[in-house]
C-alpha cells in the first residue's frame, strides 16, 4: 500500500469527524466526533512515520493519544457540570454564558 | 493480502465512523466509535507499530470510551427524535465538509511528497517497544515529563470541575 492509500482513509475519517462536529446537538457526540478527527490523524502520523521510515510519527502519536484522552476526561467533566446548572446538553440551547 | 486487510478494515472503520455521526441513540455512537478505534489498532498493525496499536486499545477504547459511557450514563439521553437530530444549519455545514473533502483531496492527489528517509526501516522497527522506548526517554524526554504534568493538570481539574459545593460547617463555640 502506497502512502497515498492511508491518506485518503485519514482525510475520509477527518471530514466524517468535522462533519459530526457541525451537524450533531448533543454535545457528546461532538466530542465523539473530536475523537473521530484525533484517531484520523494519528493514522496520518503513523503513516508518515512508516513511509518516511522515522519515529518522530510514532512518538508524536503517543503524545497525541496522552493529551486526547486528557482533554476527553476535562471535556466530559464540563459537560456533566453544565447539565448540572441547566439541565440540557444541547449546543442549541447552550447559547448563553451567564446563567 | 496485506491489500485485502488494508480495505477490510478501512471499510470497517468508515462505515462505523457514518454510525457514530448519523445514529440517534447515545449508546450506539459510543459502541460504533468503539469499532472504529478497534479499527485503527489494526491499521497501526499494518502500518508496523504494534506498539501504537496496543497503546490505542489500552487508553482509547479502554479508558476513554468507558468515561464516554459513564457520562452517557450519568446524563441519561434517551434517544433523540429525526426532528432534534440535526443542527439547524445542515446545509451550509454540508457545504464545507463537502469543500474539505474536495480541496484536500485534491493536495493529496497531486502526490509529489518526498522527504529524506530516516535511519529506522522495517528491520529496525521489529524490537518496537525498544526502539520506541529509547527515543522517547532520549530524545523527547523534555516533551515526555510536560505531558505527564499536564495529565496531573487533566486530574486536578476534572475532580475540582465535578466537586459539589458542601455546606459551610458551622463551628460551635463552647456553651455559655
Amino acid at each position: 500500500m502506497t502512502i497515498t492509500h492511508y491518506l485518503i482513509l485519514s482525510l475520509l475519517l477527518f471530514s466524517i469527524g468535522v462533519a459530526g462536529v457541525l451537524l450533531r446537538r448533543n454535545t457528546i457526540i461532538v466530542l465523539m466526533s473530536l475523537e473521530l478527527i484525533f484517531n484520523s490523524v494519528n493514522i496520518s502520523l503513523a503513516a508518515f512515520s512508516y513511509f518516511l521510515q522515522s519515529l518522530n510519527g510514532t512518538v508524536f502519536v503517543i503524545f497525541n493519544i496522552t493529551v486526547a484522552a486528557a482533554e476527553v476526561a476535562i471535556g466530559l467533566a464540563i459537560v456533566v457540570s453544565v447539565y448540572r446548572s441547566r439541565k440540557t446538553v444541547n449546543v442549541e440551547e447552550l447559547d448563553e454564558m451567564r446563567y | 493480502m496485506e491489500q485485502i486487510f488494508f480495505y477490510i478494515f478501512a471499510a470497517v472503520a468508515i462505515i462505523s465512523a457514518l454510525c457514530v455521526v448519523t445514529l440517534r441513540n447515545p449508546v450506539h455512537s459510543a459502541f460504533s466509535l468503539i469499532i472504529c478505534l478497534v479499527q485503527v489498532a489494526a491499521i497501526f498493525i499494518l502500518l508496523r507499530s504494534p506498539f501504537l496499536a496496543v497503546v490505542q486499545v489500552f487508553i482509547y477504547v479502554g479508558a476513554v470510551m468507558v468515561l464516554f459511557l459513564f457520562a452517557v450514563m450519568v446524563l441519561d439521553m434517551g434517544k433523540e427524535t429525526i426532528r432534534e437530530h440535526m443542527h439547524s444549519q445542515t446545509i451550509p455545514a454540508v457545504g464545507i465538509v463537502v469543500l474539505l473533502l474536495a480541496l484536500i483531496g485534491w493536495l493529496i492527489s497531486r502526490g509529489g511528497i518526498t522527504a529524506p528517509l530516516g535511519p529506522f526501516d522495517e528491520a529496525a522497527l521489529a524490537k518496537n517497544t525498544e526502539v520506541i522506548g529509547k527515543t522517547l526517554f532520549t530524545e523527547y524526554i523534555f516533551p515526555f515529563e510536560v505531558v505527564s504534568l499536564l495529565l496531573l493538570i487533566a486530574l486536578i481539574g476534572a475532580v475540582v470541575l465535578v466537586m459539589k459545593e458542601r455546606p459551610k460547617s458551622r463551628l460551635q463555640g463552647p456553651q455559655a
